[in-house]
């Protein structure tokens, strides 16, 4: 795997390889749309916005914590014994992450409910810890960790934008609640019912499924040869 | 280099080194924003309670407004009676007793807030239910008729949101407000689909969310069945007052 590959001592943080450590998570190597990880949260907390994007910033913050720690421990973490240091250290930030959003954003925490603890299992980031921050610098990992962070992220928020119009006919944001931008008396004369579908976990595997349609329509480097 | 990382000795030494400092790190996080989090608790149970007497308050204003409004509060046990010097009503937690299996109707507490709001006495009755995913909980308000709803509030924990969720929302809990728990059979209904507005104690359900809405009137029914007999002891009681 290329993303494996050291880094070169003499590289400035910001040079052309370090910047598709960024970018690649975006498109080319997605977590979500090309590696098919993580899928369980983009499922479950995308029915509103505000939730998927307190939950990107979540998985953001711990993804940023645990590359870069387990990167500088990776002298130190003996082989046998590197998961179970891996899934403790993944743990333990998610746990700060928790009690800190409930100090702090009682509300957002609430209706996240399990779903913080869930980043603990999210695929995403034991696989980065695992093929990237063990064999990489603290600065690379931190790239990379941001770059999959944002890969994640985008495709959480167009879900969830998608499926919040359609499902409630709302967009909410963090602190400023649902904002009803569509008249709910007005689409239902003219015979429009909030679809339930929408709400439901199955439309948000077929949105994430079309999200993957076009990208690969437009990204022709991501067909397999048949 | 004559340290070897993959050695069983380090192995060890790795491991419990790495086991104090999380522990010692996570036992730091929690004790440091205990406070908070208690604090913020609370408070979301007296913005609860104030919106079962239809006051609305926010997290900055909810200590002072409840105790303004919140005039006593009490705990009974199953037969009505009410405990007096005992446990502090604000923090009995019956979402905890009720997980309890071991515990029967009899051991339990049943917490009761007296509120005055407008020269009306009102009862705040807290409950606990089962939805379709896990807990749900509210708080009622009724008359010191001791048979007229005031108004309600509920919460859940993870029912499926626009659906079951929606029993939080503000249209489905303002239908409470001035229905009255009938004598016979079951004190509440909650239908889907068809209640009858002659009927005082029916609600319709949520679309969709019919067995959250169902437990909703589970949680009604067995409460209320306890408290009835606290109800039905404070009104002989105000009936001796008045004579």
């Amino acid at each position: 795997m290329s993303a494996t590959t050291e880094v070169k001592k003499s590289e400035s943080l910001f040079s052309k390889k370090n910047k598709k450590l960024l970018s690649d998570p975006l498109n080319d190597s997605n977590p979500i749309t090309v590696q098919v990880l993580g899928i369980c949260s983009a499922l479950a907390i995308t029915v509103q916005l505000q939730q998927a994007v307190m939950m990107s910033l979540s998985v953001l913050v711990v993804m940023i914590g645990g590359n870069v720690i387990i990167s500088l421990l990776r002298n130190l973490i003996p082989d046998k014994i590197r998961i179970i240091v891996q899934l403790v250290i993944v743990a333990s930030l998610v746990i700060i992450v928790n009690e800190v959003m409930k100090a702090f954003v009682p509300d957002i925490s609430e209706k996240l409910s399990v779903f913080v603890g869930l980043i603990i299992t999210n695929c995403i980031i034991m696989g980065r810890l695992e093929a990237f921050a063990l064999g990489n610098k603290p600065g690379p990992s931190f790239l990379d960790a941001i770059g999959n962070g944002m890969g994640y992220a985008w495709i959480l928020l167009v879900v969830s934008i998608v499926r919040e119009i359609f499902g409630s006919g709302a967009i909410s944001l963090p602190g400023m609640g649902q904002i009803k931008f569509i008249s709910p008396e007005f689409m239902a004369s003219t015979g429009y019912m909030n679809n339930n579908l929408m709400i439901l976990p199955p439309m948000a595997l077929i949105v994430v499924g079309v999200i993957i349609w076009i990208q690969r329509s437009k990204n022709t480097k991501l067909i397999e040869e048949a | 280099m004559a340290f070897n990382k993959n050695s069983s000795t380090f192995t060890f030494v790795f491991a419990t080194i790495m086991v104090v400092v999380v522990g010692a790190l996570l036992a730091l996080v929690s004790l440091g924003l205990k406070d908070k989090q208690v604090k913020n608790e609370n408070d979301k149970k007296r913005i609860d309670i104030l919106g079962a007497i239809q006051v609305e308050a926010s997290r900055t204003n909810a200590e002072g407004l409840f105790s303004q409004y919140v005039t006593d509060a009490f705990i009974i046990n199953s037969k009505g009676e009410r405990l007096d010097g005992g446990e502090d009503a604000f923090s009995v937690d019956i979402k905890k007793d009720f997980r309890d299996k071991t515990l029967t109707d009899a051991d339990k507490k049943y917490p009761v807030y007296r509120c005055e709001k407008d020269g009306e006495t009102l009862f705040v009755v807290p409950m606990v239910g089962k939805g379709l995913w896990g807990p749900i909980w509210g708080f009622v308000a009724i008359k010191d008729d001791m048979s007229t709803l005031y108004g309600a509030k509920f919460d859940h924990k993870s029912e499926t949101p626009g659906l079951g969720a929606e029993i939080k929302e503000g249209f489905f809990t303002e239908k409470f407000a001035n229905k009255t728990l009938s004598d016979g059979g079951k004190y509440f209904e909650i239908l889907k689909g068809g209640s009858v507005p002659s009927q005082p104690n029916q609600v319709d359900g949520i679309t969709g969310g019919t067995i959250t809405s169902k437990g909703v009137e589970e949680m009604m029914n067995r409460t209320f069945g306890i408290y009835m007999e606290f109800f039905k002891n404070k009104g002989s009681e105000q009936a001796a007052l008045n004579q």
